[in-house]
């Protein structure tokens, strides 16, 4: 196991009122997201339990560009990874903005 | 006096060294070995039927077992090095010498012995290539091929899975060559004659049907969000704007996405009728809703795929099928077919470089070609014109006048960056360059190369390599799509912008996909069961596919 983290300021808050939302599952190749609101509004971080050891550097650039496309001001993530593709944590990290804004699909 | 006929006699003899065991052209099953024995001499050419579905297998146990003072040293020249026999008999010393094209199963051994010497490699092969070769300098003394049923006669019923056989048969029968088949039964009447009796020298009843492998058949339930996201780019970015209507599809899961979301996500886009109307392609399962829906006029395949066999027969519409209502398929046909006549193959692959050169080897497998190459190539020969093909050619020539232009065949690579076990699917070099090092190769195993391949997909978007001009911006079009791998973080982020506001690199946004729609729920089966729900019954999965 391996434990990761990011801190990142937040051009805008997140959309919605929702207080907290969770996505996927702990599995192999895949992961779980819980998203809570509980940051202030120009803040945000992500807190990484891993299950793959040594990829910090791609863990890094898949945060770093989450933050930059949606913008998740005030919201604190906290992943369980059973070593997830990265182009499948970007997917569940959309699905957890999505999921907190609290519009359907 | 010098004689023209040498071949036809030495032919004559062989036969008549073999008709000691046989009724008429019957030969048990326990003494096909003793048959085997008398017909081939050493050293010779011997085409033991085996390809990527159907194999002689009864056959092929029966040359492993010969007496190596009477066959030896053989010269192997088959499309597939598939069944364990088919090395054992280099590892006896039956075969010394291998010319073949396909190797699936058998991938990890075949270069354990290459690398050991055990194997003295002629060449690995595309099928068509394979084929070609048969009827010029790879002519088979000795054919041993495989039929549903034969008549007393020995008139062949190949059945759904004709395959290769009328290749083969067609390269021996008429160059003095010995053809013995095996069957699963001896009839009063064969339901329809895919051989007839006249190139066929000896039938061995066997005592159980020959093998087939269901390789085409992939469950619905196995499709994930990020195959369905790259089918969907896939399907809008490409099959969309370019009118593709003639296509072959290879059989990773994101083509399988790619079919099972036309009934849903391509009918939503208004383009039933418009795209994939056309395919050479092997009769593949979850094509049922896409057929079911009324979206495909015709398909001519290679061979058959377990449990298709009724609902084929069913939809004559849209197969090729013979007097007897069954399939017939014809692998160098459809291969012919998916050379000239297809404007599309979209594939996956297991290895991409920066030149976009892609190869399915690795360090320590040899898969062999297959028929992707044939399918993932610009046939330089064609001339007949159609919308997407002028289209990609343009896009690749703007400058040449058009009476004069080449079209260009859409050569697309689908993947998910990373494959298994989190593996990039873009590399800096190919295995295969390594491979080709260690075997003191020529040429390194190149599925298809980068000057053939015209569109990436991946899920951060669909790279158009026709559009590049120079081997930089090709290069960072690749890295553009190549995600988090090291490729695709070593990116010039700068050009890969520039290569967007071109639209040689379309994001998901850019082609009006949120990834977020990325959703099992619009696959048009999910599972098996789906699947023979949409037949009406009348697809029989085989057992390791039915979980209900």
């Amino acid at each position: 196991m391996e434990d990761l983290s990011f801190h990142h300021p937040v051009r805008e808050r997140a959309g919605g009122i929702r207080q907290s939302a969770i996505v996927g599952v702990v599995a192999s190749g895949n992961l779980e997201v819980l998203v809570e609101r509980v940051l202030p509004d120009a803040e945000c971080a992500v807190e990484i339990k891993t299950a793959a050891m040594g990829f910090g550097e791609v863990w890094s650039a898949v945060i770093g560009d989450f933050v930059e496309r949606y913008s998740p001001g005030g919201l604190k993530f906290s992943i369980n990874d059973g070593g997830a593709r990265p182009d499948t944590v970007s997917l569940r990290l959309a699905q957890a903005v999505r999921l907190i804004a609290g519009s359907d699909r | 006096m010098t004689s023209w006929q040498n071949n036809r006699a030495a032919r004559d003899a062989r036969i008549a060294a073999g008709a000691g065991l046989a009724h008429g052209k019957v030969v048990e099953a326990s003494d096909a070995t003793r048959l085997l024995e008398a017909v081939i001499r050493p050293g010779d050419r011997v085409c033991l039927e085996g390809d990527n579905q159907k194999q002689a297998d009864l056959l092929s146990r029966a040359l492993l077992a010969v007496d190596l003072s009477k066959v030896n040293d053989l010269h192997m020249v088959q499309s597939g090095v598939v069944l364990p026999e088919h090395l054992d008999l280099f590892d006896r010393g039956v075969a010394k010498r291998l010319d073949y094209a396909y190797s699936g199963p058998q991938s990890a051994r075949i270069a354990r012995m290459l690398f050991g010497g055990k194997i003295e490699l002629g060449a690995v092969h595309t099928y068509l290539e394979l084929f070609a070769r048969y009827f010029i300098d790879l002519t088979p003394h000795v054919a041993l091929i495989a039929a549903v049923s034969a008549d007393r006669d020995g008139n062949l019923y190949t059945g759904p899975n004709t395959e290769d056989t009328p290749t083969v048969v067609e390269a021996t029968a008429f160059k003095d060559g010995v053809v013995i088949a095996q069957v699963n039964e001896i009839v009063e009447t064969v339901p329809r004659v895919d051989i007839p009796a006249d190139r066929v020298h000896f039938v061995v009843k066997s005592d159980k049907p020959f093998f087939v492998e269901p390789l085409f058949t992939r469950d619905p339930a196995a499709i994930t969000e990020g195959q369905i996201l790259t089918a969907m780019l896939a399907i809008k970015g490409i099959y969309a704007p370019y009118g593709v209507q003639r296509i072959n599809h290879g059989i990773g899961f994101s083509t399988a996405a790619i079919e099972l979301l036309l009934p849903t996500f391509g009918e939503r886009l208004g383009l039933k009728g418009r795209i994939a109307t056309h395919f050479a392609l092997n009769p593949h399962p979850a094509l049922i809703p896409a057929i079911e829906s009324g979206w495909v006029r015709q398909i001519h395949s290679f061979g058959s795929e377990v449990g298709m066999d009724d609902y084929i027969r069913a939809r004559s519409d849209v197969y090729f099928t013979g007097p007897d209502g069954s399939l017939r398929s014809n692998r160098a046909f459809c291969q012919t077919a998916g050379l000239y006549a297809c404007d599309m193959f979209i594939g996956s692959t297991l290895q991409i470089d920066l030149q976009g050169n892609s190869s399915t080897v690795t360090a320590s497998r040899i898969a062999g070609f297959g028929g992707a190459p044939n399918m993932g190539s610009d046939a330089r020969g064609r001339r007949h014109p159609s919308e997407p093909w002028l289209k990609a050619g343009a896009e690749a020539d703007p400058d040449s006048p058009a009476p004069l232009r080449r079209g260009r065949k859409l050569v697309v690579q689908i993947g998910e960056t990373f494959g298994d076990k989190n593996v990039p699917l873009f590399v800096e070099k190919l295995d295969a360059i390594e491979l080709a090092e260690k075997l003191n190769l020529e040429l390194a195993p190149v599925m298809i190369y980068g000057d053939d391949v015209t569109h990436i997909v991946t899920e951060e978007g669909v790279a158009n390599l026709l559009l590049c001009r120079t081997a930089q911006e090709r290069e960072q079009a690749i890295r553009g799509v190549a995600g988090y791998t090291d490729v695709g973080r070593g990116r010039d982020r700068s050009m890969v912008a520039q290569l967007r506001e071109r639209g040689v690199i379309r994001r998901p946004e850019d082609i009006g996909i949120n990834p977020l729609d990325a959703d099992r729920n619009m696959l048009a089966a999910r599972s098996i069961k789906d699947l023979v729900r949409w037949s009406g019954g009348l697809y029989a999965p085989p057992s390791k596919f039915r979980n209900w």
